[in-house]
């Protein structure tokens, strides 16, 4: 499984592709489950870089666990929180304010 | 300190600009990331995991207290109340909005700073001992030098696309405090027999996968030669350096393949056709530099000794932080305070706005003005009076950076690692809290006494894990962290690269293994004053293999 991840143009933040968007949190990211839909993703990236909407595009791995995206790579883990040292800051510290 | 002129302002001004300009027209879409990439660098502007990040220069690791303020100032606006110092004595901010930095890079301007040159293939800002203009054991202050160099290098034509980038340090004392070695061109200000002022030149140093230690390719250099030297030297770079592969790019390579006696060479026969030309620094011009350097006027304050007993006796805490973080001074009345930026458990170099004013403010009421930036990540008082150390310690327990651990194993540097860099395989920031939550009590450090731990979270070597008496290098195998442990690094007028070890730890094992090391060399060391490198260097790395490793180190 793979999510299409990149980081926004104006302000660097961490984003993933939704479904005819970009949005600022993993959970609501657009899961390709076959090859087919993996390369869907890869031309959207294409496209939305040569749109000038977001900078260094990437296609990450994923498995689902306890029903939530979890990606296969720490670094991944730590653009969908934010630095593990601060919980204060990046977007697991939206998560908290919001609760 | 060293004040733009005319020009300066309209040349950093005018680049502000030229890349508000550019970064608009990005915003617009009207140049792509391939274009705008290198623009970016130019000025400092990095892409990281979370954000982008801005690099600021502290030529020399001085900062006036107006532009500390500055830095508050940007924190709190465009970022998230803090920056971070980092081993080349600059700071950088992990936050900002590619749309402010315009507006960042133009309140900079306003106290004289920039970020042009922190980034790319070009002469990076130049390095200097943070005691420079204090310290009692330096023949000159070598900033008046590396300012010379710096404006000399500032957007270079020559200089300007390098094969990579390239590093240059100076100190003015036997004691290397500024890791000159490490450095493309390390440079050491020293005085000959007649009493007239040089340079020892070393070149080819750097840290990064292929570490190397720089060799001495001159013993003296009259100064006024200076800037013809180190155009020879980078002249033979630009023509030789390798520019086919990245990672041979670097003057290191260069050095190491052609051989320190036939590059030196190379130079000499270059530098001859230059000596007397134009770059010749006539003596004027040195000295109206060095007159912006000039010591503030120290006053006389004997009254220091008796208030410093009578505070010592008051608090055993402040008794400590005198004795670790404070150093001599060439005017005994005085004396340089380091402000540690390694609080037990926090990220090393990492400082808030609030606590960046009250610097400001502490350096304002009893430093003069001036505050340095050290390549250990903390920051200086270089002229205190003796006699206010105890009001500049109280200050500091307000703000929580009156640690007294300068030098010792919790004075860790760290590079930002996995947590914010792009590059990283494995985090930094959480081991280095880890190592000093483990030896947070001051008793044990002091009596585990200097030790030098550095932390890298890849092999590009930003906190300078090979010359750490204890390295530790963050690699990814098999998709988790594992972290590599090289011992016998040195980064001062010794200059040595460490060895591996051997196999690497786990997240939750390197802790141990840290402790593992520092208990053995208490085991095994003669007394108080011979240090955890001394013991390495003594008796090698097999106690410490056998320690982490046991049975299979025997059997290998
Ligand atoms: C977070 C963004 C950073 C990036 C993308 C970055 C990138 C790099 C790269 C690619 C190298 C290797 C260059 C080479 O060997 O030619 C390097 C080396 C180095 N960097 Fe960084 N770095 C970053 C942060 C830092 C920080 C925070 C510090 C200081 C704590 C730092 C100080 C250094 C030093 C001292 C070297 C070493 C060695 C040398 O000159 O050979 N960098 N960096
Ligand atoms: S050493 Fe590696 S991980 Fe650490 S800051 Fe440098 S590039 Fe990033």
């Amino acid at each position: 499984m793979k999510l299409l991840t990149a980081n926004r143009l104006s302000d660097g933040e961490a984003v993933w592709y939704a479904d005819g968007q970009w949005v600022e949190t993993i959970a609501e990211a657009l899961i390709a489950h076959d090859k087919g839909s993996q390369e869907a993703l890869e031309s959207i990236g294409n496209q939305a870089l040569a749109d000038n909407l977001v900078v260094d595009v990437n296609l990450i791995d994923i498995e689902i666990v306890d029903g939530s995206i979890h990606p296969i790579r720490l670094r991944e883990r730590i653009r969908a929180a934010g630095p593990t040292i601060r919980n204060d800051l990046g977007k697991q510290a939206r998560i908290q304010q919001a609760a | 300190m060293y004040r733009y002129d005319e020009f300066d302002h309209e040349f950093v001004q005018a680049r502000v600009a030229q890349f508000g300009d550019q970064v608009e027209r990005r915003l617009a879409g009207e140049i792509t990331e391939d274009q705008f990439r290198p623009l970016r660098l130019m000025n400092g502007v990095y892409l990281q995991l979370h954000a982008y990040m801005l690099r600021i220069a502290i030529p020399y690791g001085t900062l006036h207290p107006r532009q500390l303020r500055m830095l508050a100032h940007i924190a709190r606006t465009y970022d998230k109340g803090y920056g971070h110092f980092t081993t080349r004595q600059n700071i950088q901010f992990h936050w900002p909005a590619l749309s402010d930095v315009p507006a960042i890079l133009a309140d900079l301007a306003t106290v004289e700073m920039h970020a042009i040159q922190t980034s790319g293939n070009c002469i990076r800002n130049v390095t200097a001992d943070h005691f420079a203009g204090a310290a009692a054991d330096e023949v000159a202050d070598p900033r008046p030098y590396a300012e010379i160099l710096r404006q000399w290098s500032s957007v270079h034509p020559e200089f300007s696309y390098l094969p990579r980038k390239f590093k240059i340090a100076v100190t003015g004392a036997e004691r290397d405090r500024a890791a000159i070695k490490t450095h493309d061109i390390g440079l050491h200000l020293k005085k000959n027999d007649e009493g007239e002022l040089g340079f020892a030149v070393y070149v080819g140093g750097g840290l990064g996968r292929t570490p190397m230690v720089a060799k001495k390719i001159r013993d003296f250099l009259p100064q006024e030669h200076l800037l013809s030297y180190v155009t020879a030297i980078l002249r033979v770079y630009n023509l030789h350096g390798r520019r086919d592969n990245k990672f041979k790019a670097r003057i290191k390579i260069l050095v190491h393949e052609t051989g320190t006696e036939e590059l030196a060479s190379w130079v000499e026969a270059e530098w001859q056709a230059l000596k007397d030309g134009e770059l010749k620094l006539p003596e004027q011009d040195v000295s109206a530099i060095r007159s912006y350097f000039a010591p503030p006027a120290l006053t006389a304050r004997p009254e220091g000794d008796e208030a410093v007993r009578v505070a010592r006796l008051d608090s055993r805490s402040f008794g400590e932080w005198l004795g670790q973080n404070v150093t001599t001074h060439r005017n005994p009345d005085y004396a340089a305070v380091t402000i540690s930026l390694k609080s037990i458990g926090e990220t090393p170099g990492d400082i808030s706005d609030s606590q960046m004013e009250a610097i400001a403010d502490l350096a304002e009421r009893y430093a003069f003005d001036e505050v340095r930036v050290t390549h250990e990540q903390n920051l200086v008082l270089p002229h205190v009076a003796r006699a206010d150390l105890k009001a500049v310690y109280d200050g500091l327990v307000e703000i929580g950076l009156a640690t007294a651990n300068a030098g010792l194993i919790s004075d860790i540097i760290a590079c930002p690692g996995l947590d914010y860099c792009a590059l990283a395989n494995a985090r930094s920031i959480p081991v280095a809290q880890q190592i000093a939550r483990r030896f947070s009590s001051l008793e044990r450090q002091r009596d585990i006494g200097e030790l030098k731990l550095k932390i890298s979270g890849c092999i590009n070597a930003c906190g300078h894990h090979h010359v750490g008496h204890i390295g530790i290098l963050g690699v990814e195998k098999k998709g988790a962290e594992l972290y590599q442990i090289t011992l016998g690094g040195s980064a001062d007028e010794n200059t040595t690269v460490g060895e591996i070890i051997g196999r690497g730890f786990g997240p939750d094992e390197i802790v141990d293994a840290v402790e593992a090391l520092v208990e053995t060399y208490l085991a095994i060391r003669s007394d108080h004053s011979e240090r955890f490198l001394d013991v390495y260097r003594r008796v090698g790395p097999a106690p410490f293999k056998e320690v982490l490793y046991g049975a299979e180190a025997k059997a290998a």
